[in-house]
């Protein structure tokens, strides 16, 4: 067992070491290795698909691995007889019985720990459904339940806590929250591993990064580090002539992907995402050719933009060594 | 503003950890919570008692007409009237409904995926399916009981019509009463094994039929091996136990009344063996 900072302190930390699933012929997790530690939130980063849920499942010994292992403060976690103490979870906010009330089901996973009772009232207006207590899962909404989830995941007041795309389904009021609090769980001491798609939202929630990519490892790093890997800024064009204009940038050798309006907001009719030219030679060539532009904005290197190219051409091969 | 477990400041979280008792009363309590606080549980007992009871009463109400108006040359039914109570259709209703709770109350979460959020909670995944066994054994043994008295007493009122009521020290009816109501548990804990095996909530109801309800009239008791096939039925056990056979002048090979106690004990003991062995060694 490992220790850390303070002297006599357990280490909290999710340890993963050349963890491997296959399912049948398919392989979901590849040899996979990383470390969680405590005091930041981990963001947990892959496209649909990547493995990202098939881990989480393994640290928590859902799943049994086919290599490898998976520890929580060095022990792997099915040995613990009782679990809300140890770790918080939240995999699916879907998976509940939608016949129970939030109380009854919060209730009965206290029990089942020797939770008092008063800790659901307390987890409830923690996550702001105490006045939905009384009422049946079924009815709520997404957002609802993805707070219902955490609830259940705070309930033993545990030092390590997982998410898995807990933000899926809430409003901006709610996602501004649980950001919040997830900065405010690091901030208390806690390791906190949270998954997503969603590359924006780790820029303002995580401290360092997991990024996988087909089972397997692709980058292990503190977000900044991670962000300053997107090495091709893109550049935001706007026109009324995309039709004439995307031709010549392709022409020029710029990579151009035109953006419907909810990649760029309402108005972004005709708007292209240019990248491999600079924002200069593009201005230039509109003037040449005579093309009315209405917006043209470069865009500095985005954590999304980074994780593309990361999982477009790495995915095959691992980083380990430099770039 | 969080409320911690612990009222000891910054929290490093792993102290409660260390205190985690980890008491197997609690997760019977847990299962109880999570059975009590279904809305279809108080109607499904309600409704199965009422029409087990029911059916009692409609066969001692056949047996009164009989006893009033022989059909001539019928001999009055005498040695089966007490065991009027225990009609096979209220006892098959009593199964069905029994085993598909207890199929429900595992394959309910593996279709919700609750059992995920159950497992991250009880990573004992085997001590979670013995509570439930235990919750489950003890709710319909209760239920049986009072439909078992229910049934025998209603039907034994209608039969006090015709004088041919009997107590409960008559031969046999403290046998039939016993068996009546166990088996309501026997089904329920068979209907958990069924689901811990199938784990599709719609195939293991029907699975539940099939086993505890057709593949018994499927057999007969003319050869040896379907025989002892049927023999080893829940049904069939239950029929030698609470119906008072007589089996001097019956053909082929007909229950004994130890090998049906067997029967009952055999099923349910075997059912929750295979379901703690195939929830701990699968993925959830």
């Amino acid at each position: 067992m490992t220790r850390t900072g303070a002297p006599g302190r357990l280490d909290t930390v999710i340890e993963v070491n050349e963890l491997s699933k296959r399912f049948g012929a398919r392989t979901a997790v590849d040899r996979l290795s990383f470390t969680v530690r405590p005091g930041e939130v981990t963001g947990f980063l892959g496209p649909n698909g990547a493995g990202k849920s098939t881990t989480m499942r393994l640290i928590l010994g859902l799943d049994a691995p086919t290599g490898g292992t998976a520890t929580v403060s060095g022990v792997p976690f099915h040995r613990h007889p009782r679990g809300l103490r140890h770790v918080g979870a939240l995999l699916d906010a879907t998976q509940v019985h939608g016949g129970r009330t939030a109380t009854a089901h919060l209730s009965a996973l206290a029990r089942s720990n020797g939770l008092p009772q008063r800790r659901v009232a307390q987890v409830l207006a923690e996550v702001g459904l105490a006045e939905a207590a009384r009422r049946r899962i079924g009815g709520f909404s997404l957002g609802m339940k993805q707070r219902l989830g955490i609830a259940a995941a705070l309930l033993g007041d545990p030092p390590v806590l997982l998410f898995d795309e807990p933000v899926n389904g809430m409003d901006p009021e709610g996602v501004r929250w649980v950001r919040g609090l997830f900065r405010s769980l690091a901030a208390e001491g806690r390791t906190v591993l949270l998954s997503s798609h969603l590359m924006a939202e780790m820029e303002h929630t995580a401290d360092q990064l997991v990024v996988i990519g087909r089972g397997r490892l692709v980058a292990a790093e503190p977000v900044r580090s991670f962000a300053a890997r997107g090495t091709r800024s893109a550049v935001l064009v706007r026109t009324p002539q995309a039709d004439r204009l995307a031709p010549l940038l392709t022409a020029a050798g710029a990579a151009v992907v035109p953006q419907t309006p909810a990649d760029a907001g309402a108005g972004a009719a005709g708007a292209l995402l240019v990248t491999g030219l600079p924002v200069e030679r593009i201005g230039a060539l509109a003037l040449e050719h005579r093309v009315l532009l209405h917006e043209l904005a470069a865009r500095p290197a985005s954590l999304e933009e980074a994780f593309m190219e990361l999982t477009a051409d790495r995915v095959e091969y691992p980083s380990g060594g430099p770039r | 503003m969080r409320t911690p477990l612990s009222t000891a400041s910054p929290r490093t979280g792993t102290a409660p950890a260390l205190r985690t008792p980890a008491r197997f009363g609690d997760l019977v309590a847990a299962e109880w919570i999570k059975i009590r606080s279904l809305r279809s549980t108080p109607w499904t007992l309600a409704l199965t008692t009422l029409f087990v009871i029911g059916c009692a009463v409609v066969a001692a109400v056949a047996d009164v007409r009989e006893l009033a108006h022989p059909a001539p040359g019928a001999r009055p039914p005498q040695g089966f009237l007490p065991f009027t109570a225990f009609p096979p259709a209220g006892c098959l209703t009593l199964v069905l409904v029994a085993g598909g709770v207890g199929a429900v109350s595992l394959t309910g979460e593996y279709g919700s995926g609750l059992i995920r959020t159950t497992t991250v909670a009880v990573p004992a995944r085997g001590a979670v399916v013995l509570a439930k066994a235990v919750v489950l054994a003890a709710l319909w043994t209760v239920l049986g009981a009072v439909v078992a008295t229910g049934s025998f007493f209603a039907s034994q009122a209608v039969l006090d019509g015709q004088h041919a009521g009997v107590g409960f020290t008559h031969p046999g009816v403290a046998r039939a009463l016993v068996a009546a109501t166990l088996v309501a548990p026997v089904a329920a804990l068979t209907g958990l094994g069924l689901g811990a095996l199938i784990r599709h909530g719609g195939a293991t109801v029907a699975a539940v039929a099939f086993t505890l309800l057709m593949l018994p009239t499927m057999l007969s008791s003319g050869t040896r091996w379907s025989a002892d096939l049927r023999n080893a039925m829940v049904t069939t056990a239950w029929g030698r136990l609470a119906q008072n056979w007589d089996t001097s002048g019956t053909l082929g090979y007909p229950p004994t009344v130890a090998g049906s106690w067997a029967v009952y004990l055999l099923w349910p003991l075997v059912s929750v063996a295979v379901a703690v062995l195939l929830v701990r060694r699968r993925d959830v």
